[in-house]
């Protein structure tokens, strides 16, 4: 463990009785393949199933995307971005389907992020995992997500979110290295050992870069538990909800609460009372003057750093063990995975000018998304795996997977003699 | 002639090998001036109309009165266990176990008014319910069709035969396309394996697709020799030319049928597995479902040679002859075959054939290559031969062809009138 920064004075004041709520949403849709058959491949190279997608993203823009940034921007207005701020990572693939399918909800997002009251974070472009495999078409991703919130939004993110929270050292020095100041991870136990997570912390690897840490028992409540019956605290009420936080040891001064948007009118119904229940929440922390919803980089501005933390092996968000196998984690992910970066070399002497076709389907097969389609975990987290997942089986995943990168390999190599 | 047949598939609700057998004998009884009805489970209603009649279970009436028929089901007593039909399973899931209980299975004969039974004619969990359901439905034909003979098809419509032939006395021949020891190894499904033996025990004779298939019924079901016939399937002529294949590098080595211990996948993937560093371009596609296919497609990602291989799921007949068009080389490496008739499809198709020695068309093909199911180094060798000299491959077209001209169900429907008329005589 790296030894502990002594805390500064810092450019705002800190009070003791202050207490800070961070609150990220990821909004994150993949291209869903088609089912493409053996026979497809070096016939049709057109392997999405465009129907699908365009109703998913419809129906989440309406159910959750416009009432809930409309209920985040009377929030913002009601009690000033000083006040009521939050986070968003948008993945490069889900702005491109709101440009193709819903051009409201993009505009519903530029819209909120002009109130001055949301941060954007920055992530790879096609919410992959590219950094567990490449270093160099990571730092390219991040890059090109940076250009596209540019581009969309006139905003230049200063803080980094990997794709589901995957964190390793190495991940952290080229974080920094890439000019970011602050990174989220989870608030796991193998990370954290007994240390709570409702603090800053530094990497190890760079010292430079701030961490976050979700704080997973109170994000679940929201995103998980909310409208289960057989949960004990069912119904989950805005007061109870509150005084949790309330009851929290009063030197924990920053509590991560990071969730996917979907949660929102999708994951839990609207009918479930969801957006009523985070807007009375919202309204009943608020009561105390001492509150305030803050973004990554607002925390960095108050709060110091109380240690440093290190992960020689990569952590993630997802399920109880909190590591990679849900997306790798069988030999049908790691084959898929594995195929799939093989193809790098081949891109590299490809200009995106020149092959854009080929570029934005390297970038659209790397969503994590394919590979967690492949998951055999079928236990306690398999009701989250089985969400939104267009197969019948894994196996059909993989197989309709590596049936597409047959052909997309064939593309590349006919492209290299061109 | 008149021949009352029984059987699971017929074009175009074909699973395998079974409705193409079924479906070219019919022809070639036709073509002799046999007059032929077909009963199946149910039709598809897609039928050209044709030179013989096809009839589905669930169009016969069972009475509400006491007949010959409900008289006899009354004495017959059904197994009532707890069964898993595994390698006809079509279904990548296995299904929860089902209970087979009498009075489910037959309709109480105290209804007013006739009834229609349901039917799937697939091969699914309820399957041995659905047996005895088309043996009770078709045992009311006792009394309302015309035929001088009952021609029963695997073990799935022996019961319809037995009934039918208890009821009216005519002679019963029963085709053995598949025994349940070629399915299932030396673990055969008891119930299965049972009504296969009662099958041959009260048929007047036994047809076997092959010597293979021959002394499998004498040595494991203790029929006398003298009664079983080895009559080899054939396949009806080509009636479409091969489409120009679109020029890729790739090179296609196919498997082709259920993805069951019986046609030997494992060995396929073992093979591919020794194959695919040497020849680059091979691609291997694994046509077909069934109970093995999960394991199958984890041992190829195990290996990680998915991006070499496709899986296509059940391919209907068209798509067959589309594949074949695709492959270069048809891999049939088969534990135990009673006969094979897809190896003479690809044949027919102009693919070179590997086949297993312990198949029935290994009898009969003397161009194609052979190899024990087990030995997959050189399987492997041999589909690298045929991938890598293309003279192997024109050698065996050529002379395959001439072979395939011979293989017509002309002449085997022949032998099997021949079967007929020593019953009736």
């Amino acid at each position: 463990m790296g030894k502990v920064q002594r805390p500064r004075l810092t450019s705002l004041p800190i009070r003791l009785n202050m207490r800070h709520i961070c609150l990220y949403f990821q909004v994150h849709q993949p291209f869903r393949l088609r089912i493409y058959r053996f026979f497809d491949i070096g016939e049709l190279h057109d392997y999405y199933h465009e129907l699908n997608n365009r109703v998913l993203m419809q129906r989440i823009a309406k159910k959750c995307y416009l009432p809930m940034n409309a209920l985040l921007k009377k929030l913002i207005t009601r009690y000033t971005p000083e006040r009521f701020s939050v986070a968003f990572s948008i993945s490069g693939t889900a702005l491109e389907q709101m440009q193709l399918y819903a051009p409201e909800a993009l505009e519903s997002f530029q819209d909120l992020y002009a109130t001055g009251g949301v941060e954007l974070l920055a992530e790879t472009y096609a919410h992959g995992l590219a950094s567990l495999k490449s270093e160099t078409e990571f730092r390219r991703q991040v890059q090109l997500h940076a250009q596209t919130l540019q581009k969309l939004f006139s905003a230049q993110p200063k803080t980094f979110r990997n794709t589901e929270l995957v964190f390793f050292d190495q991940l952290a020095s080229w974080v920094a290295d890439m000019g970011y100041t602050a990174i989220l991870a989870e608030g796991a136990s193998t990370l954290l050992g007994w240390r709570s997570p409702n603090f800053l912390y530094t990497a190890a690897a760079a010292p430079s870069l701030r961490i976050l840490l979700r704080n997973y028992p109170l994000s679940d409540d929201i995103a998980f538990r909310f409208s289960d019956p057989t949960w004990p605290e069912y119904p989950l009420t805005a007061e109870k909800f509150a005084q949790w936080f309330r009851s929290l040891p009063k030197h924990e001064l920053l509590i991560n609460l990071f969730m996917d948007y979907e949660t929102f009118g999708e994951h839990q119904w609207a009918e479930t009372g969801i957006f009523s229940f985070f807007e009375a929440w919202v309204e009943n922390m608020l009561q105390d003057k001492e509150v305030r919803y803050i973004t990554p980089q607002t925390a960095l501005a108050y709060h110091e750093p109380i240690g440093q933390l290190e992960a020689p092996k990569p952590l993630s968000w997802a399920d109880s063990e909190r590591d990679l196998t849900a997306w790798l984690g069988n030999d049908m992910q790691l084959d898929a995975f594995e195929s799939l970066y093989a193809l790098e070399p081949l891109l590299q002497n490809l200009s995106p000018e020149q092959h854009p076709d080929l570029h934005r389907d390297w970038l659209r097969l790397q969503t994590s998304d394919h590979f967690y389609y492949m998951c055999t975990k079928f236990f306690a987290d398999g009701d989250v795996h089985k969400y939104f997942n267009p197969y019948d089986s894994p196996y059909e995943a993989y197989v309709t997977y590596m049936n597409v990168l047959a052909d997309f390999r064939t593309r590349l190599q006919n492209a290299q003699n061109d | 002639m008149k021949v009352l047949m029984l059987g699971w598939e017929f074009p175009p609700r074909i699973a395998g090998g079974l409705g193409v057998a079924c479906y070219g004998l019919v022809k070639g009884l036709v073509h002799h001036g046999v007059s032929v009805t077909f009963v199946m489970p149910l039709r598809s209603g897609q039928e050209p109309p044709n030179s013989y009649r096809l009839l589905g279970a669930n169009e016969i009436e069972t009475p509400a009165e006491e007949t010959p028929a409900t008289t006899f089901w009354k004495q017959v007593r059904f197994y009532g266990v707890e069964t898993y039909l595994g390698p006809y399973l079509e279904q990548l899931e296995r299904p929860i176990l089902t209970f087979l209980a009498v009075p489910e299975t037959l309709p109480e004969t105290t209804t007013s008014a006739p009834l229609r039974l349901f039917f799937t004619g697939k091969y699914g969990a309820d399957l041995l319910d659905e047996v005895y359901r088309y043996a009770y439905a078709v045992s009311f034909l006792a009394q309302r069709e015309e035929f001088d003979l009952i021609h029963a098809h695997d073990w799935l419509t022996y019961l319809a035969g037995i009934a039918l032939k208890r009821l009216t006395g005519k002679p019963l021949v029963v085709h053995i396309h598949a025994t349940e020891y070629d399915r299932s190894g030396e673990n055969p499904n008891p119930i299965i394996r049972d009504i296969e033996a009662q099958g041959f025990a009260e048929a007047d004779l036994v047809i076997a697709v092959s010597f293979y298939t021959r002394s499998i019924v004498i040595e494991k079901y203790g029929v006398p020799p003298e009664k079983v016939w080895a009559i080899h399937n054939a396949v009806l002529p080509k009636d479409r030319q091969p489409v120009e294949r679109p020029p890729h590098k790739r090179k296609v080595v196919t498997f082709l049928g259920r993805v069951t211990y019986q046609k030997g996948p494992e060995y396929f993937v073992e093979a591919a597995a020794r194959l695919a560093p040497k020849v680059p371009e091979a691609h291997f596609v694994v046509a077909g479902t069934g109970d093995k296919l999960r394991s199958i497609i984890h041992r190829v990602a195990e290996l990680r040679l998915g991006s070499r291989f496709s899986f296509t799921g059940f391919l209907p007949p068209a798509e067959v002859e589309r594949l074949f068009d695709l492959s270069d080389v048809y891999v049939m490496p088969s534990v135990s075959e009673p006969f094979g008739i897809s190896a003479l499809e690809a044949l027919r198709a102009g693919v070179p054939v590997i086949i297993s020695k312990q198949s029935g068309v290994a009898e009969v093909l003397r161009y194609a290559l052979k190899v024990d199911f087990w030995d997959v180094e050189r399987l492997a060798d041999l589909i690298y031969g045929v991938l890598q000299y293309p003279a192997i491959t024109q050698f065996f077209r050529k002379f395959a062809q001439e072979e395939l001209s011979q293989l017509q169900w002309e002449r085997s429907s022949a032998r099997v009138l021949q079967a007929y008329q020593s019953v009736l005589t």
